[in-house]
């Protein structure tokens, strides 16, 4: 027997979003319909576990991400990658010992040695996937959930997060960490190296940046706005 | 079978940015009503974008492997560095896990990056009608591996920074970095340009 899904009609929405179909607006008993990212087949969300997450019946693309409780977790951890980041842009990431001169470098200057060899091109991407990107995308999650958790900045709500979902595939500091170590083993060949404080700082900053992305979700950031805001 | 019903068939868009899903309105320009982000059935002319940024990846590929990217200058002389001679050199110096890590990051990665866009992009234009998954593997895929190949760009950065020894060691980038650098952004923007629905659009009808 086949199933059939019925729509509802178009304005049945609640005011602040005509049109859209919030979980809302079904009603209670009924499950939420989903679109699946990757092939579009629509799709009900398990009716028995609104909390956890779902895959794509076809594909196997996420369709759902898991709901997470607490708005704390992922404020604390913002938090300390907003520090880290600074400790990682400031101290110097290796310093080399040649016949009593130490020579160092800290990433932004590093990006500048690439602008004054005439490679702006290079060092403009450099600077926008290492500094610019992963800065601005820390900042904002950070401001989203501060303004989430003090319940304020509601009209700018809506801007942060098309900035954040935008800015977030261009921050490679994983690539970078990895880039790092394979200049260090280069570098070794050439003088003593000694790893500096902004080494450490990236290692951290790439586990946090990871923990921070898994403790909270795009659907969570909408369920508290919805919550927080009314 | 009738369950199988894709959301444009449906007349419901899901807005990528936010997750919601939306009623499709033939207003020219579309906005998701939660997020205010632009929304689209489909990606805007998804295949001519990616066809024209892979075209040009494919063109440059060609001197981002033949011209050097760095130039070493030392006591004894100077030497200019490919991609592939970065890899022997760390091969020869005796780290081969991570000659292999760089070979596969700065070798591998972007050929086999435009052979499957390639695919994907013919798949599309010739209609193929093979049931879809393996080429949605060889996206996801793409889409997965594609940044690690900015690895060398960053290498490169730091040893220009670190390697001013004056009179014993200098490294200077080469043009060969900007080619380099400008296949994997084009390879990036035209995976992001591609929209894998598209695969699924003659199974779904």
């Amino acid at each position: 027997m086949p199933e059939r899904l019925t729509f509802p009609h178009s304005g049945d929405g609640p005011d602040q979003c005509p049109g859209c179909y919030c979980e809302g607006m079904l009603d209670p008993g009924a499950p939420q319909l989903l679109a699946c990212p990757q092939c579009d087949l629509l799709q009900k969300h398990a009716h028995s576990a609104p909390q956890s997450g779902g895959r794509c019946r076809r594909c196997g693309a996420v369709v759902a991400h898991p709901r997470h409780a607490s708005i704390d977790r992922p404020l604390a951890l913002a938090l300390t990658c907003a520090q880290v980041f600074v400790l990682a842009n400031v101290f110097p990431l290796v310093s080399m010992n040649v016949h009593g001169d130490i020579i160092s470098t800290t990433m932004p200057r590093a990006v500048w040695a690439l602008y004054q060899h005439q490679m702006t091109g290079l060092a403009l991407l450099v600077f926008l996937t290492t500094l610019l990107a992963p800065g601005i995308q820390i900042a904002t999650i950070l401001t989203l959930l501060i303004g989430l958790r003090f319940r304020r900045g509601q009209r700018h709500f809506a801007r942060l997060f098309r900035l954040v979902e935008t800015i977030r595939v261009w921050g490679m500091i994983d690539v970078l960490m990895l880039g790092i170590l394979v200049s260090l083993v280069k570098l070794a060949a050439l003088a003593t190296v000694v790893p500096g404080v902004a080494l450490w700082s990236f290692g951290a900053l790439l586990v946090l940046l990871a923990l921070l992305s898994s403790s909270f979700s795009t659907r969570d950031l909408w369920h508290w706005s919805q919550e927080r805001y009314a | 079978m009738s369950r199988v019903l894709s959301a444009a068939a449906a007349g419901l868009i899901l807005c990528t940015t936010c997750e919601q899903l939306a009623r499709h309105q033939s207003a020219p320009a579309h906005r998701c009503p939660r997020c205010g982000q632009r929304i689209h059935l489909r990606k805007p002319d998804s295949l001519a974008r990616t066809t024209a940024y892979l075209i040009a990846a494919i063109i440059l590929y060609i001197p981002a492997n033949l011209l050097p990217i760095m130039h070493t200058a030392t006591l004894v002389g100077g030497e200019d560095d490919t991609i592939l001679s970065g890899v022997i050199v760390l091969l020869k110096t005796g780290s081969w896990p991570l000659a292999a890590l760089v070979f596969f990051a700065s070798i591998m990665v972007p050929m086999l990056k435009l052979i499957a866009l390639t695919v994907l992009v013919l798949s599309i234009h010739l209609r193929w009608t093979s049931p879809p998954q393996g080429r949605l593997r060889l996206y996801r895929l793409v889409e997965f591996i594609g940044r690690w190949s900015l690895l060398d760009i960053y290498v490169l950065t730091l040893l220009v920074a670190l390697v001013q020894l004056h009179a014993l060691a200098t490294v200077e980038p080469r043009p060969g970095a900007l080619a380099f650098a400008a296949v994997v952004v084009l390879t990036l923007f035209s995976a992001r340009s591609f929209d894998p629905r598209l695969l699924w659009d003659p199974v779904s009808k």
